[in-house]
Order: C-alpha cells, then structure tokens, then sequence
C-alpha cells in the first residue's frame, strides 16, 4: 500500500479495510449471523447475570470434569463450523460440472477444504477426544482429580485459543489455501504471501501448546494417580487407551511444533529449510509432518476403541474379551504408530526398498487392529446384549470401521497406492476411519456417559433418528467417492469437465445433506433431553449397569469425585463391587483437599491468542507485547503458592446425604 | 482402621476404600511430568538434529563448517557449560543440606556461567553474520543456527526460571515447593546440558570432520 | 505407587493399611534420587575427559578422520550416558521405573525419527535427483 504512513503500518501491519472480505456474500451472511447470535447470547448472559457465575463456576475452573464438558462444547461448536465447510464443499462440487463455476470462487473453496480438514481433525476430533479423556478417565482410576489441575485449564484455553485464531480468519484476512498440512514451497512466502497460512500456523501452535501439555498431564494422572490396588493390568481398557494416546501426544505434537516452527523461520525471517533454493528441500517438510501426522490419527482413533471396548462389555453384560491381548494390542499399535509414516507420501520417489519397508508396516499395524475387531465379537458371543444408543453406534462402527481399514490395507500396497493417491478413493477412505471410527466412538461415548456427566439419560427418540442419519448418510456420501476415486478424481477439485461424474457428486452430496440431519437431530437429541430432564433423570448413578469405577459415584459426581478413595481389587473394578456386596459408606467422613480456581490460564490463552494475531497481521508491538505480558503472566503465577482448600467435612457429609436421600426417594 | 473394613456377604472380607485423605501427596507427581516435558522437548531437539542430519551438507555454494567454526570458542561455550553443571549440583547438595545461603550462592554462579555461555554464543553469532554467513545463506547455516539458537532460547530461560527460583527461594526459604521447584529446574538444566553434547559433537566436532 | 498397588491384590486388608501409614515416607522415596558430592565430582571429572578428548583429537588431528568420528561419536554417547547416571540421576527404580521408560520410548521415537529422515530423505535424493553429488548427504 503505497498511500498508507509508516506510523498506520507500524501500527496496523499488514492489516487494512481490504483485509475485511466484504466482496464475498457468503462471509458477509455467516458473519451477520455470528454477530447477531453473539450479541443475542451476551444479551442473554447479561440479562441473567450469568457472566459471575460462568467465570467463577466454569472458565476459571480446575475441576476436570468441567474443563472436559467445556472440551465437548468446544468440538460440538467447532462441529457444525466444519461441517458447514463440508457441505459448502459437497454443493460445490455437485454442481461446477458443463463449464459452470459453481458458486464458490477458487480463493473461496480452497480456504474451505483447507479449513474443513484443519478444524475437523484440531478443533473438532482432538477436543472432543481430550474432552472424554479429562472427564473420564479420573473417575475410572478413583482420583479426585488430574495431576495438575491448573495446567488442565490453561490446556482447555490453550486449545480454545486455536479454535478463536482459526475463526477470526473467517472475517479477518483469509485462511489458508494449502491443504490441512500446509505442504511448502506452496504455503512458503513466495507462493502464499498472504495471512492465510500464517492463521494456520499460529491456530495450530497455540492449541499445539494446549494439546502437549494436556498430555502430559492426563499421562501423569494415570501412572500416578491411581486408585490402590489398581494394577496396569486391572486399568480399564479405555483408560489404557487414554494412555497410549497421551503417549503419543507428549512423543509427537513436539514434531508438529518444531515442523511448524521451521516453515515459520522460512516464511517470516527467510531461511531455507523447505524453499526450493540455496539448498532447502520441501519434501523434508513432508517427511517430518507426517511422522507427527501418521501417529496423530492413532492419537484420535485409540480412545474410540477404548469407547467401543468399555460399551461391548457394559452392554452384553460381559467381562471383556480378551483384555490382556487388547492391552498388547493397544501397546503394540502406538509403537508401530511410529514406523509407517511413508506411507503417505509413497509416490515421493523414495524407491521400491523404502517404500516395501513402509507398506509391509503398514499392512502389520492391521493386524493388531484386526483382533481387537475379534476381541469385541468375541464379547458379544453369547452376551445379553442390550441394544441401547451407544451399543447400536459400537456395531454401526464395527461394520463400517472394517471396511475402511480394508480399504486403508488397499492403499498400503505401494503399486496401488501410486494409482489412487490423491485420489477421491484416499478421501473416502480416511473419512470412512475417521468418520467410522472416531466420530461413531465419540457419539458411543456421549450417549454412554452423558447421564454421569449429567444425571439424566440421552432422549432415544432423537438419538435413534441421529443414529440412523448418520449411518446412512456417511454411505451414501463416501461410497460415490470410492467409485470416482477409482475412475481416477483426484482430491480438492472444484470444477470437472467430464459430465458423467456429476451423478456421483449428486448423490455424495444428499449424503451429506442426511448427515446434516444427523447433526441436527443430534443437537435436537441434546436440547430434548434437558428439556425433559425430569422425565429421564436417574438416580442410581450406574443407569447402564456399568462395570468401571466411574459408575460407582453419584451421577453427576461431586466436585470431589468419591468420598474416600475406592480399593481396587480385580478387573471391572465396580462390577467386581457390585458382586461382593459393596456398600455405600454413610457416614465417618473427612475434609477434602482440592485444588483452588485460578483466571490465570484465561490470561495467558487470551494473551496467546494476541499475540498470534499480532505475528499473523505483522503488528509487531502487539505481539512483542503480548509476549512480555505472557511471560510476566507465567512468573507472577509462580509467586502464588496458595493453589489448594479443604472441603469440610460437613459439606462432604451435606453432599453426600443428599445422595443417599435421592437413592432412598428415587425407588 | 478397622472401621474401614466393609463386611462383604461373602466370607471374605474385603476393603472397598479408604478413609483416611491419602495418595497423591502434593507434588508426588511433578517430578515424573516434568520428565516427560523433557523428553517431549527431547524431540523438538531430535527434529532440529534431523534437519540438520538432512540439510547440514547443502552449502549452496556457501560457506561450509570448516570456513565457519572456531573450535578454541566452542571449547570455552562447553566448558561454560560444563561448569554450570556441577555448580548447579553443588547448588542441589546445598539444598538439601538446608542451607539457603549456600544455595542461592551456587545458584547465582551457575547463573553466571550460564549468562557466559549466552554471551559466547551470541558473539559466535554476531562473528558469522558479519561474515555473511547467516541463518538465510544456505540450508546448512538455517539449521545450524535454528539448532543451536533453540539450544541458546531454552538456556535464556533456564536463566530467567534461575533468577525467579533465586527470588522465591530468598522470600519462602527451602520449603518443599520450593525444593520440587529447583529439582525441576536441575532436571531441566543437566538436560539442557545432554543436548549440547550431541551439538558440540555432531555440529561443530563432525562438521570440522566433514 | 504401584507396588503398593500389587500389594493390596494380594492381601487387601493389611497392604490398604500399610498404604495408608507407609505413605508419607513413600512420597519422599518415590521422588527423583538425589545425587551426592561424589556423584557429582565423578560425573564432572569423567565429562572434562569425555569432553577434553574429542576436542584435542579433532584440534590436533592425531589421528586418521574416521577413526576420530568413530571415537568423537563414541565418547559422546558415553558421555549422554554419564551425564544421566551422575546429574541427572536416572536410576532404573525412580519413580517405579516410569523414568527410565519415558527415556526408552524416547530414543526409540528418536532413533527412528532420526535413521528413518535420514533413509528416506537419501533414497529420495538419489532417486529423484541422480546427478546432484550424494556423497556429501550421509556423510
């Protein structure tokens, strides 16, 4: 901008009236409708004074229960943002055909599929993933909480932080154009001089941040805290997935981070790591974002195996089936995690030994997935198996998981993989995992432990309605898909020549128009329920005759999760209760240490996110800035030894009358 | 503690909880997660040695190790370090001795030397870039500085975590946070250490083999 | 915390109580060893000769440039391991041996991210770029 002063650029940056997308309608509606829905909700907050009560009660929080509800709040609202990317895509695609353009300018569709994939996988799976891990996994092992609490909430922050820079894109600048992986030299400096990548940089450093740490600490709590007598071997399964998840986070978001960091250097300070000059080698990049990238999908689909173990036990009545070799199982696929990164870049060129190398891994890494499929049959066998919503997910998932491993096991073998690469055939077949896989867990998941979290089951109504939605329209969207991958459509097109191909568009896209009903009803599902929260209320806080120690609490739990810490003395640690008599204790009990609320993880994710705001726009003062105050943030945190109170016993006694209370009344 | 024993129905008598506030003293566990941040910050550092495993030989037709490195310096920077090290230690040793004076003394030296690596470095830095070899020259000179800069960034804040600890341990005295805190930052300091083993050997030693 | 725990499967009643009584001094020892003046002498003289050794070799240039990577890379393993024996501590029983699995998994994710790199990205080059100079790549 020639006519702009120096002093408007010291101030502003690169940040101009141009950089506000007021020429695209489409972002002009969705921005009038944030806008009003905000104002609408802060009016609201406002008006019931309910601003105290959330800060004190829930931003502020160290209770891991509700920092995982606000993870699952975050996933659901960043849910219906990806979506709505997916089905822009899904529209596109369905009509650009006999020389149309479509609706969606190439700027505009490429920020799309860019965002879709980016959300999806950071802002959606990952949260929702941490969200039940934060809420259960404590409660399965009897601690009061995590090993460290604050560092919980400025982790929930950290990641809610990324998800605000990602949307700010939305009205502010643009995102980027590159794909969900930002492969260079496109998304270096040259080829992508705008914002766009930088948003995609510093959304997924800063909930980078969230995600280590979180993982860390959910790792610590599991070794530590458990609950005497709890063995590795007498964990339960989801908490050994928990576990191997979190290992996988601590050993590869680093990758990530210093992956990013290096296309920062290049992009902001001009070194040549990935550029095509002075020796910079760009297939670097995708050799090292993918040795985070391979275990990441493992990081999201090992806790949905965890759901699915913990539902098939819980609802065919039965312990589950072979537990020591879906622990080896679980153990052995996080280190096989590590060996089959190749396998995504396979027509790089490496060459026929490297590539065999990575194809026969690839290929080994089913079969441990293969038993656990066996192990979950095998539960049912014989089972008294109830049909509830999470164990109708658990086999919609079981049917569709096994055919999209098996078309995973098609494109391990490198010759075939060199025809479908890119192809709409790797579209569908990732989708038909993670979909399959993580989201069909994920739903297991919230059906199943909705009533812990809040005392009243999910409406069946809706959930059915949701259930079969998204069953149904999951095919009906990715199996046109294969068939066009096959003939050859490669990924991330926005408009086609051959006509014939629109048919298969048409139906992918009522597809997703069925799964938007799933969404929908799924949200309904929710809103129902509360509504008629009476009428689904239970009072046993083990609605699901569960087997894990969870269910051995009240529904929802007190803050301080069990009263006197539970012994453990076999497997299926609350089954095992249930069977020797176990009864609620009544009375003898005692003050309770917990830890203390603190603001200081608000701080610092809101400083984090100015200061990412102010390195994407180049506002340097703000940045340099927001920096200083983060680390001045961090110290002064450090002086605050007062971390921790002591329940009183008459409160505990208080809580826990009222529960037996509601046991005697609710009969 | 009998009391504690629940009478199962079964002959069997078995403990279902119990009462008394036990496990998970505080702090039991931040000596374990600080390990495990380090080992996660171990593979920052494995990717930054990876690249320059990948990278270190493309010159550009620039300037190589050999044209670049002064071996004297490098020496002196590990001594430096080296030196922290076992200051640090004497600091630890201190510490459990309970003597506060002590501590903060071995704790302020270790501060010194750490500060005498920075100033090393940074003068390293400045000599190359005023030689034209800077980090934007070639491949090689991108990772050797975003290696051993990143090393330099994590000493930076090792020293300013150093100069806090000092302050906390003068106004709470060697209380237990207070000693998980310099444990932490022991853990953090001999790792930061272990990391420049693998630079001075395999970026500034290999490279002058090269 | 777990060989309490493998203590109350075997007898519930006594090991609970134990854990319960046994438990302030357990946290003291489950911490991360400290080290003596010894250990930290023996570590510090063992680095100077570790450190010293390598300098000289390749300053002087005694002996032939393989032999001298071989020793350079040599000694600085032996000296990673010095440095976590005498300053970091590591002992296989701290923490229930979480420690010492952590490093494990570590290297191993290391050693692969660093060998697999190094493989890859070398046949790659000499696949897709057959007339640059290799030599200079795996040195």
């Amino acid at each position: 901008m020639p006519e702009t002063s120096p002093l408007i650029q010291a101030i502003f940056g690169r940040l101009t009236f141009e950089s506000i997308p007021l020429h695209e309608p489409i972002l002009i509606g969705t921005f009038a409708v944030v806008a009003l829905g905000g104002m609408a909700l802060l009016y609201l907050l406002y008006r019931y004074r309910l601003w105290g009560y959330l800060w004190r009660e829930w931003f502020t929080t160290v209770d891991h229960k509700k920092i995982g509800i606000m993870y699952m709040v975050l996933g659901i609202i960043m849910l219906l943002r990806g979506f709505a990317d997916a089905i822009m895509m899904r529209i596109q695609q369905s009509i650009a055909f006999n020389g149309s353009e479509g609706y969606l300018n190439a700027h505009h569709y490429d920020q799309i599929f860019t965002a879709h994939g980016v959300i999806m996988i950071f802002f959606v799976a990952m949260p929702l993933v941490t969200g039940l891990m934060n809420y259960i996994v404590p409660l399965q092992i009897g601690a009061r909480d995590v090993s460290f609490p604050f560092l919980n909430n400025f982790s929930f922050w950290m990641t809610a932080g990324g998800a605000v820079v990602v949307m700010m894109s939305l009205f502010i600048g643009e995102f980027a154009q590159t794909g969900w992986l930002a492969y260079p030299p496109l998304s270096g400096i040259s080829y992508s001089p705008g914002v766009g990548v930088d948003y995609y940089i510093w959304a997924l450093q800063v909930a980078g941040v969230g995600t280590t740490l979180s993982g860390i600490n959910l790792l610590v709590t599991i070794v530590k805290m458990r609950a005497p007598g709890m063995t590795m071997m007498k964990m339960p399964v989801f908490t050994w997935t928990s576990l191997c998840t979190n290992v996988l986070i601590v050993a590869t978001f680093p990758v990530l981070t210093a992956v990013l960091v290096l296309l920062s250097l290049d992009r902001y300070v001009g070194t040549n790591f990935f550029t095509n000059d002075l020796g910079g080698n760009p297939m670097m990049y995708v050799n090292l974002i993918w040795i985070w990238g391979h275990p990441e999908v493992y990081i999201l689909i090992l806790p949905a195996f965890g759901i699915f173990s913990e539902v098939v036990s819980t609802f065919s009545g039965k312990r589950l089936f072979g537990y020591t070799s879906m622990v080896y199982a679980t153990v052995v696929i996080t280190i096989l995690s590590y060996l089959v990164w190749l396998h995504h870049f396979f027509t790089m060129g490496s060459g026929a030994s490297v590539n065999s190398f990575f194809g026969i891994t690839t290929m080994i890494i089913s079969i441990p997935t293969g038993a656990k499929i066996f192990n979950w049959l095998f539960t049912m066998y014989r089972g008294r198996i109830r049909f509830e919503l999470p164990m109708m997910w658990t086999v919609a998932f079981m049917l569709t998981f096994v055919i999209g491993g098996m078309t995973g096991v098609l494109l391990a073998v490198p010759p075939a993989d060199f025809v479908l690469h890119n192809s709409l055939f790797l579209v569908a077949h990732f989708h038909n995992v993670i979909i399959g896989g993580v989201l069909f867990g994920l739903f297991a998941g919230i059906n199943y432990w909705w009533p812990k979290a809040f005392g009243f089951k999910l409406d069946t109504f809706w959930g059915t309605l949701s259930f079969w939605f998204w069953v149904v329209g999951f095919w009906v969207a990715f199996t046109p898909l294969y068939v066009l991958g096959l003939m050859g459509v490669t990924r991330r097109l926005r408009t086609f020549e051959d006509p014939s191909l629109q048919i298969w568009f048409i139906i992918a896209g009522i597809g997703a128009f069925i799964i938007a009903l799933g969404i929908a009803t799924f949200i309904i599902q929710m809103a129902v329920s509360i509504w008629r929260r009476e009428a689904l209320r239970e009072h046993t806080g083990d609605p699901w005759n569960g087997r894990t120690l969870e269910w051995a609490t009240s529904s929802p739990p007190p803050v301080y999760n069990f009263a006197f810490t539970p012994v453990i003395h076999d497997n299926d640690a609350w089954s095992d209760m249930k069977k020797r008599g176990y009864k609620r204790p009544l009375e003898g009990f005692r003050a309770i240490h917990m830890p203390s609320n603190t603001g200081t993880g608000v701080f610092l994710s809101a400083l984090s996110v100015a200061c990412a705001f102010g390195l994407i726009w180049y506002m340097w003062w703000l940045a340099a800035l927001s920096f200083l105050g983060i680390i001045t943030v961090a110290i002064a945190h450090t002086f605050n030894y007062q971390r921790d109170f002591y329940i009183p016993a008459n409160e505990v006694v208080r809580t826990e009358d009222a529960r037996s209370q509601l046991m005697n009344g609710g009969r | 503690m009998t009391a504690a024993i629940q009478q199962a129905q079964n002959t069997e008598d078995l403990v279902f909880y119990v009462r008394d506030e036990e496990h998970h003293a505080e702090g039991s566990s931040t000596a374990l997660g600080f390990w495990i941040y380090l080992m996660s910050d171990c593979l920052i550092f494995a990717i930054l040695f990876a690249i320059y495993g990948v990278l270190g030989g493309n010159y550009a037709a620039g300037p190589g190790p050999q044209d670049l490195f002064d071996l004297e310096l490098v020496a002196i920077n590990t001594a430096m370090l080296l030196f922290s090290s076992i200051t640090y230690g004497f600091a630890m040793l201190a510490a459990e001795k309970n003597r506060q004076g002590a501590t903060l003394a071995w704790l302020a030296v270790t501060g010194l030397f750490g500060l005498a690596f920075l100033g090393i470095e940074l003068f390293e830095f400045h000599h190359l870039i005023e030689m034209g070899a800077t980090p934007q020259r070639s491949a090689f000179l991108s990772s050797f500085f975003v290696l051993v800069g990143t090393h330099g960034l994590h000493v930076t804040f090792g020293i300013i975590w150093l100069v806090t600890l000092m302050a906390q341990v003068k106004m709470r005295g060697l209380i237990p946070a207070n000693r998980r805190r310099l444990m932490c930052l022991s853990m953090f300091w001999h790792f930061l250490d272990v990391i420049w083993i693998g630079v001075f050997t395999f970026v500034y030693l290999m490279g002058m083999l090269r | 915390m777990s060989t309490h725990a493998d203590a109350a499967h075997n007898n519930p009643v006594t090991s609970a109580e134990q854990h319960v009584e046994g438990h302030a001094e357990a946290v003291h020892e489950e911490g991360q060893a400290h080290g003596s003046m010894r250990s930290y002498l023996t570590g510090f003289l063992l680095s100077v000769v570790l450190t010293a050794i390598p300098f000289w070799l390749v300053m002087t240039g005694t002996l032939s440039t393989q032999l001298t990577a071989v020793i350079v890379v040599g000694m600085a393993v032996v000296q990673i391991v010095v440095h976590m024996v005498f300053f970091l501590h590591m002992d296989p029983r701290s923490e229930e041996g979480w420690n010492i699995m952590a490093l494990g998994f570590t290297l191993i994710v290391v050693v692969i991210v660093l060998s697999g790199s190094l493989w890859v990205m070398y046949h790659l080059n000499s696949n897709m770029m057959p007339d640059m100079e290799m030599s200079q790549l795996l040195q």
